[in-house]
């Protein structure tokens, strides 16, 4: 679709002070046409609290939120056409799963035929029909979460807000819901704003997240923007695994224990005290040292993890006090020279050197 | 494992305790009960079955006007306390406030009822109130908030208040909110501590008493009964007290099924 790109909600400069506290520091964000948004970040960093001013049960100090370029400020959160899906589900006790999603059409005067078809079909594609006449206390939790689900999709909203939707299920059933959800957006063409603190969840769903720290934004991009190209130091550290090595802005990269160079491409701008960054999966072992113009030191294996599809080793290395994690596919896992205390070579291509501010 | 245990020493020690507690409790009101029946006027001397003091009892113009009294009392003051005391549990438990709040709402179920009594006749007169029924009703209101108030929190306290916000966000208004969402979770508290005020009107006297003022007009059932066993006890008291236990009794159990049952269903 050509509007694909087109902004549903515009965040102008929000902040959110609570006394002396600011939850969220003048943001900026645009959320677009049905897309897999992620605001993501540690407990604590303003996601919720922006989430919530979306949905209308709080109140920007500063700032506004434009729904389809109309500012939402003045208007209720009963008013609005964004539904926001609780981490708690917020299923009410009493009534039936039918009752329920039928609840908030009921609040739009629909007629009864035109309510019960989109009831039926809701509970059809959410595969909840079975269950219509269940109360919520005699669910599952992943049946809960659809029954939730349902209960806003059914409104047919411009934008669903998913509050830490995954938090309370078990492992296993949370990477399933991951794919269901997104299933469900593809299907109803809604844009979602979820809100989490898993990295993992937000790489796997969304098709662009924001990364906030103390109420601000660090980065927004895509999945693979963010993993490949973090902004910062905390973005790097934040998704996903990274070493670091510090030092300072040296020729072609970062001096590193003040012997060798890390190569990389350095930011411009920078100077001085630095990190080369890099993921676990890049970096290579080996016994003897790598020939070419590779970014390599020596060190010593303290630690070996073996995870099925592959394996993670400590390395430790002069010069830093967390040991190198370096992870490769057990497939290729040598395990006569990779074993606690053996001697080895860690290497990577300077390409996949990222050089970011201490 | 319970075939084991039904021999327990301990078990049985407990168990006869058990029996020997209820037995202190209703001893006394299973005599008194008896004896309602009791054909004699004596007391003590039991002399046959007879329902001729449940029938006196019909007759006698004072202790129906008394009754009619109390009822009215209790029945008007539970309303009131009930509206007011659930009210004030939803905002108590939406926002929670400090303790100090807390203690001063729950003083009246804590002082003693004569203290009360006192307090409140120096207001009423104070204010050049005049005391009758309507006087007795507005006390008994006073310590019943309180009561109410305590039983609906209970049932608040595991209220999982995001379902407050998700039936707005549904589109509903805060009325249709509290009507739908918020009235039937809490609906077995309400009803429990109505109950539970209704029983508490029934048979309060020292407040009653106080704030009733002069006159047959505002006599309430124990004060009624108060000034009969004045000149001894009276088999047609027996049969009195008997009735306002019954009533009082099948109220309270009424009410604790009431608030047990949607705790697990």
């Amino acid at each position: 679709m050509s509007d694909q790109d087109r902004t549903v909600i515009r965040i102008e400069g929000v902040s959110k002070r609570f006394g002396p506290v600011t939850a969220v520091d003048s943001i900026d964000l645009d959320l677009r046409e049905n897309e897999f948004f992620a605001l993501l970040g540690p407990s604590g960093c303003g996601k919720t609290t922006l989430l919530r001013m979306i949905a209308g049960f709080a109140d920007p100090s500063e700032g506004r939120i434009l729904l389809d370029g109309q500012d939402m400020t003045p208007i209720r959160p009963n008013r609005r056409p964004i539904n926001l899906m609780f981490q708690s589900y917020a299923l009410f006790p009493h009534m039936t799963v039918a009752k329920n999603i039928a609840y908030g059409l009921e609040m739009e005067n629909l007629d009864k035929a035109d309510l019960n078809r989109r009831v039926d079909e809701i509970l059809e594609k959410t595969e909840l029909s079975a269950m219509r006449n269940r109360k919520p206390d005699r669910l599952s939790g992943g049946q809960r979460q659809r029954v939730a689900l349902a209960r806003a999709l059914v409104k047919k909203p411009r934008v669903l807000l998913l509050d830490e939707p995954l938090g309370a299920l078990d492992k296993k059933l949370r990477e399933q819901m991951q794919l269901e959800l997104k299933r469900m957006q593809h299907e109803f063409s809604i844009t979602f704003v979820i809100v989490t603190h898993d990295q993992e969840e937000a790489l796997v769903m969304a098709d662009r997240i924001a990364v906030l720290k103390d109420g601000r934004v660090a980065q927004i991009g895509a999945p693979r923007d963010l993993y490949e190209n973090p902004a910062d130091r905390f973005v790097a550290g934040f998704i996903g695994k990274m070493n670091f090595f510090p030092g300072t802005v040296a020729g072609t990269g970062v001096s590193f224990a003040g012997q060798s160079v890390l190569t990389g491409d350095i930011p411009t701008g920078l100077s001085g005290e630095a990190v080369a960054a890099v993921r676990p999966e890049r970096i290579k072992l080996s016994v003897e040292q790598p020939a070419g113009d590779m970014n390599a030191m020596p060190g010593t294996i303290s630690e070996v993890a073996y995870h099925g599809q592959d394996v993670n080793l400590h390395v430790t290395v002069d010069g830093c006090d967390d040991p190198v994690l370096v992870r490769v596919p057990a497939t290729d896992a040598d395990e006569t020279v990779w074993h606690h205390g053996g001697k080895v070579w860690c290497s990577w291509n300077p390409a996949h050197t990222r050089i970011l501010a201490a | 494992m319970r075939e084991f245990k039904r021999f327990d020493p301990t078990r049985l020690w407990l168990a006869a305790h058990l029996r020997l507690v209820y037995v202190f409790l209703y001893v006394p009101i299973g005599v008194l009960m008896v004896l309602s029946f009791n054909k004699a006027g004596l007391p003590t001397v039991w002399s046959g079955f007879s329902f001729e003091w449940y029938g006196k009892l019909a007759e006698n113009a004072a202790i129906l006007s008394a009754a009619r009294n109390t009822i009215v009392v209790a029945v008007i003051s539970t309303i009131l306390a009930t509206l007011i005391g659930s009210l004030l549990a939803i905002g108590m438990e939406y926002r929670r406030r400090g303790a100090g709040l807390e203690a001063i709402l729950f003083a009246p179920m804590i002082i003693p009822d004569i203290v009360l009594a006192i307090a409140l006749l120096s207001f009423f007169t104070l204010l050049e109130v005049t005391l009758g029924l309507h006087s007795i009703i507005l006390s008994h209101v006073v310590f019943n908030i309180a009561f109410v108030c305590a039983v609906v929190r209970t049932r608040l306290r595991s209220f999982d208040w995001s379902v407050f916000e998700a039936s707005i966000d549904l589109g509903a208004t805060e009325i249709t909110t509290f009507r739908r969402i918020i009235l039937p979770a809490i609906l077995p508290g309400v009803i429990a501590g109505a109950m539970l005020s209704f029983t508490l009107s029934v048979d309060e006297f020292i407040i009653a008493y106080f704030t009733a003022g002069a006159g047959q007009s505002s006599t309430t059932l124990p004060m009624q009964i108060y000034s009969m066993i004045r000149f001894g006890v009276t088999p047609e008291i027996n049969a009195m007290a008997s009735i306002v236990m019954l009533v009082s009794f099948t109220l309270v159990i009424a009410a604790q099924r009431i608030n047990k049952e949607s705790v697990t269903g």
